[in-house]
């Protein structure tokens, strides 16, 4: 599978500023894209229109040719937002998170460090990295193709990050995933990336 | 020894309230005939033990007057508080999700009934009903679901936008797994609390409108009908008339209150682990 973006530009509202103007960009299956640019670049903002959130004014956002706002039930691409505690129910338990997902096999939670006990609690009752790990199980789901990463382990300290980092790259390279990663550390890009793309 | 909590009050205040008012429409439907009694061998006396709240000029017993009279209140109050309710949840709800020309109708229509005095739309309405019993429901149903429903507007509006509700829409599941799942289980505690904070203001509503003369019929021994005819008899003296009548609706109406704060206080976030 391939994802790609045609020349998109994008403002949130009418007659505001663009936020992204004249983006191209490409990520194939098996391909690792880091995203570097400054901060309030618009990175986030690419993400959202990668992964369909948002449409682009201008422009376009293919998944194998076909635009991806399209695509119904499971989109093969999805994305691991930067604040896991605005991405989970706070209402509902954290096991529900899981079962929202794509079949989500039990050793995949146990590599990303989640203890079972966590399972039972409410998102309130959890730190933002426990949480964290929960959004890349759930979007980590059978049918996934492609990965956006948003800044997914700013908020962690290294042994952590690079527990998440180690399965992720070993999960991307067993399942062949495409993935795009978004940070601001040099170091992490630098490692896990099979490309760069500067923006901005 | 913290084995005292503010949850245990909490729900022994709830336990209380909702006993008190049970008992008290269980009462008042029993003692109808007692209430219609008049013997006028006893008429005019002073609160004592065999009648509690004294006997009116027609030998009435105040008491069982004012059991009924509040019972009928709280049938009032609950059965035109839940029309209130659900007419809030379906129109909160379309309003959210109907697109902005069913947003643009309602909100008017919302606007439109707050703007006019709440007791003028409340006669209006239950007088074009056909007064009596089912006139005063349906006036106080239709006027007070709007706070209620702009509560439900605004809360679906901020789900839809909230980011789990997309993500579980890029997971593949449907409208209703995603209004089942994330949005129902925050209305809902909206929604109790707001039904339960409605009863007290449907029966103030109910008892003023009475009082007026445009709701319940006189020979209904409603409290609005109760304090209306004892206000001739205040002056000659006689206070008990209205004074127990009136103590009991406030009694009830706090009941209510305490019941709907407690029950907030419960299922809120907010305050559920205090």
């Amino acid at each position: 599978m391939i994802l790609q973006a045609k020349n998109v530009s994008f403002q949130y509202k009418e007659n505001a500023p663009l936020v992204l103007q004249n983006i191209s960009f490409e990520v194939k299956e098996g391909e690792r894209v880091g995203l570097r640019g400054k901060s309030g670049i618009g990175k986030t903002t690419l993400c959202r229109l990668l992964a369909g959130y948002e449409k682009p004014h201008s422009g376009e956002v293919l998944l194998d040719g076909r635009p991806v706002t399209e695509y119904r039930g499971y989109c093969p691409v999805q994305m691991v937002w930067q604040h896991p505690e605005q991405a989970v129910n706070p209402r509902r338990r954290m096991y529900t998170v899981l079962e929202e997902g794509d079949g989500i096999p039990q050793e995949m939670t146990a590599k990303l460090g989640i203890e079972e006990a966590w399972k039972q609690r409410f998102p309130a009752e959890l730190s933002g990295g426990e949480l964290q790990r929960f959004c890349i199980a759930r979007a980590l789901g059978k049918r996934t193709r492609i990965l956006l990463a948003d800044e997914i382990s700013t908020m962690l300290d290294l042994i952590t990050q690079s527990q998440i980092w180690t399965f992720l790259l070993e999960e991307a390279k067993r399942r062949n995933l495409g993935m795009v990663v978004v940070s601001h550390s040099d170091d992490l890009l630098d490692r896990i990336c099979t490309r760069i793309v500067e923006i901005g | 020894m913290k084995q005292w909590n503010r949850r245990k009050a909490t729900v022994l205040i709830l336990v209380i309230s909702i006993l008190f008012l049970v008992t008290v429409a269980a009462a008042g439907s029993q003692c109808s005939d007692a209430a219609r009694a008049t013997d006028f061998s006893r008429k005019n006396l002073l609160p004592c033990l065999e009648y509690p709240f004294g006997t009116d000029w027609m030998g009435r017993d105040m008491f069982a007057r004012t059991l009924k009279g509040l019972s009928l209140s709280i049938l009032i109050g609950v059965l035109a508080a839940a029309i209130s309710a659900v007419i809030a949840l379906v129109l909160g709800i379309c309003a959210a999700t109907l697109g902005r020309r069913a947003d643009g109708v309602i909100t008017w229509v919302i606007d439109l009934i707050m703007g006019i005095p709440h007791m003028l739309l409340l006669i209006l309405i239950s007088v074009a009903a056909g007064r009596g019993l089912k006139g005063v429901i349906i006036g106080v149903a239709f006027t007070h679901w709007t706070s209620l429903a702009r509560l439900i507007r605004a809360e679906v509006m901020q789900l839809k936008e909230s980011p789990y509700v997309k993500i579980a829409g890029k997971l593949g599941k449907g409208k209703w797994y995603v209004a089942y799942r994330h949005i129902l289980p925050h209305l809902l505690p909206q929604f109790a609390v707001g039904l339960v904070l409605m009863f007290p203001h449907a029966i103030l509503h109910e008892a003023s409108i009475t009082f007026l003369g445009f709701g319940l019929t006189s020979e209904q021994p409603a409290i609005g009908i109760i304090l209306s005819e004892s206000m001739k008899y205040l002056v000659l003296g006689k206070w008990w008339l209205a004074l127990f009548p009136g103590l009991a609706l406030v009694v009830t109406v706090i009941m209510f209150y305490l019941l709907g704060e407690n029950l907030r206080r419960l299922i809120d976030p907010n305050s559920a682990h205090e």
